[in-house]
């Protein structure tokens, strides 16, 4: 079966249980947002199913592959990519830099030694080609230190385009972003490849409800429920607990 | 033509040594060799962003095995330094395993450990290494069968320099491919790396290798050139100082290594024959104000100046 597939997913440190026995699925041109109050495991979610962290029982399927006990970088030569919730760059490295790596890692160049990182120019095609996507190309030989914070999360998006995934999982895109520079994010992710399957963690509830064809809400590490952006917004307990909870 | 600028003034520079110490060509010699152990730390510390304080493991074991190399199988120079290249990448390797699984301070301390096991190894192996007498009886053949190792140390110098501005070349390459664009990107940031599906481990290791397969062949020159291994070269005051010239002269950058060297030995030299009694005190004030005024060493010094230059026309108007 196309796509990823959780079963009984279980994290706990000690006796601390972080998520609890969650079943989740995604499928190729899915656009699901996974919401929820501060600590109900989101983020732990995510690096369990990227494999940054090992979970205690439960199994993740991806194409019907068995990958709950792969490390993460042979899942993300799978397809599965994420974004980090503060941005992770290479920050001394230009915008072009931060895209050839990614590109070169893709096709398993990393080790090579004698050749130019530079000299391949359907690579650098390619990375020319991301940055004219992510309208970068003016800043392409910039640090990327020395960038908005805005134009760092577009670039973090388009280092994780440039591995071809097939799962991409944004963890809270907006967070940090500028009101003003919000569109931006959501721009770049309304023209992500239908085909790609996209996951946002996100708190922004004006951005989950434009990106998203379907939300999980996730509280105390369960699934509370599931749906459209109509049903969840009409749904009395996730009220309760936006409204209820204070969070906004 | 202007990418040929930076590598002609090294060579000049190299030429200049020569004939700057025309009296102490082991001197010159010394300066170069150890500008090749810099190089070695600086691929693995400013470019990969391992913190060691044990490159001297590596440089000995070279050295040894360079030593031993000569001495039983064959005493041809070239072969000696693959010999020395072998025993600093293994050692590195083996080491390597377990030390690059570590981050930080414990990194640090655990190079530090593998170089004093090390040198307590040579220190009991008195029937292999000779032990606190040192390694001695080693004779060179000629440099390509031709050039005699000679008494005032000319076919040393150049011999040295020779193989010094190959390692050179070779770094040179090894940092613009993918490769070590890879290890630039895992000195900033590990996690991203792994992020994109790099095996930061095994990069992170064979940076680690390759850098001792050079320092290896660093302590090799000195073996062959001094036709003596003592166990000084294990010591932590080598990998310390070799730290501290890659810091001079600007971790990061191949030609930072080669200049902190040189100017680190030459002041070091000069400052200890005009004032035995306080020439440290010389070496740490250039540190401190090094690390001062050019954080990113003394091959930022062009661009400091030229921002000072226009700078201060800016304040001005």
């Amino acid at each position: 079966m196309a796509g990823l597939e959780v079963r009984g997913l279980t994290k706990n440190f000690g006796g601390l249980v972080v998520s609890e026995d969650i079943d989740f699925d995604l499928r190729p041109g899915d656009r699901k947002a996974l919401i929820g109050p501060n600590g109900a495991g989101k983020s732990t979610f995510a690096n369990l199913v990227t494999g940054i962290l090992e979970p205690s029982s439960g199994t993740i399927h991806f194409d019907g592959r068995d990958i709950g006990r792969l490390g993460e970088a042979r899942r993300v030569k799978l397809g599965i990519a994420k974004t980090f919730q503060v941005t992770t760059l290479f920050p001394k490295l230009t915008v072009r830099e931060n895209l050839r790596l990614p590109v070169l890692e893709r096709e398993n160049r990393g080790f090579r030694m004698l050749r130019r990182a530079d000299g391949d120019p359907k690579v650098e095609a390619e990375v020319e080609a991301l940055m004219a996507q992510f309208d970068l190309s003016k800043l392409a030989d910039r640090q990327v230190a020395n960038l908005a914070y805005g134009q760092q999360r577009l670039v973090e998006l388009a280092l994780t385009l440039a591995l071809k995934p097939r799962v991409l999982i944004l963890d809270e895109p907006a967070a940090g972003v500028p009101s003003g520079e919000t569109h931006l994010i959501t721009d770049a992710i309304a023209n992500l490849p239908a085909n790609l399957a996209v996951l946002v963690i996100e708190h922004d509830m004006d951005l989950v409800f434009k990106v998203a064809q379907s939300i999980v809400v996730l509280v105390q590490g369960r699934i509370l429920t599931e749906g459209t952006p109509r049903e969840i917004a009409a749904d009395a307990k996730v009220r309760e607990l936006y409204l209820g909870g204070g969070h906004g | 033509m202007r990418n040929l600028i930076a590598p002609l003034a090294l060579i000049l520079l190299g030429v200049a040594l020569f004939f700057l110490f025309p009296y102490n060509l082991a001197f010159a010699t010394r300066i170069v060799i150890m500008v090749i152990l810099v190089l070695s730390l600086d691929l693995v510390l400013g470019y990969a962003g391992i913190p060691t304080l044990g490159q001297g493991a590596m440089y000995g074991a070279g050295a040894y095995a360079a030593g031993l190399f000569a001495i039983h199988i064959w005493a041809d120079p070239f072969a000696g330094l693959i010999a020395g290249a072998l025993a600093g990448a293994i050692l590195a390797l083996i080491s390597g395993f377990v030390l690059m699984r570590a981050s930080g301070l414990t990194l640090i301390m655990l190079t530090i450990a593998v170089a004093s096991i090390c040198h307590e190894i040579a220190n009991r192996a008195r029937g292999v290494t000779g032990g606190a007498d040192g390694l001695r009886g080693i004779r060179m053949d000629p440099v390509f069968g031709i050039f005699e190792f000679d008494f005032i140390g000319v076919t040393g110098y150049w011999y040295t320099f020779g193989v010094a501005a190959l390692v050179f070349a070779f770094l040179v390459i090894l940092v613009r491919s993918p490769f070590g664009l890879g290890l630039r990107g895992i000195h900033e940031s590990p996690d991203r790396m792994m992020a994109i599906g790099a095996p930061v481990y095994w990069r992170r290791l064979a940076a680690y290798v390759v850098g001792g397969a050079i320092a290896g062949i660093a302590g090799a020159l000195t073996a062959q050139i001094s036709q003596l291994v003592s166990l000084e070269t294990f010591a932590f005051a080598l990998s310390a100082e070799a730290m501290i010239m890659l810091i001079l002269g600007g971790m990061g950058r191949l030609y930072g290594a080669a200049i902190g060297t040189v100017v680190f030995m030459w002041v070091h030299h000069t400052a200890a024959a005009n004032d035995p009694f306080n020439w440290l005190f010389v070496i740490g004030a250039m540190v401190l104000a090094v690390v001062f005024f050019l954080p990113s060493g003394l091959i930022s010094l062009p661009a400091a100046v030229t921002r000072l230059i226009k700078g201060g026309r800016n304040g001005g108007a």
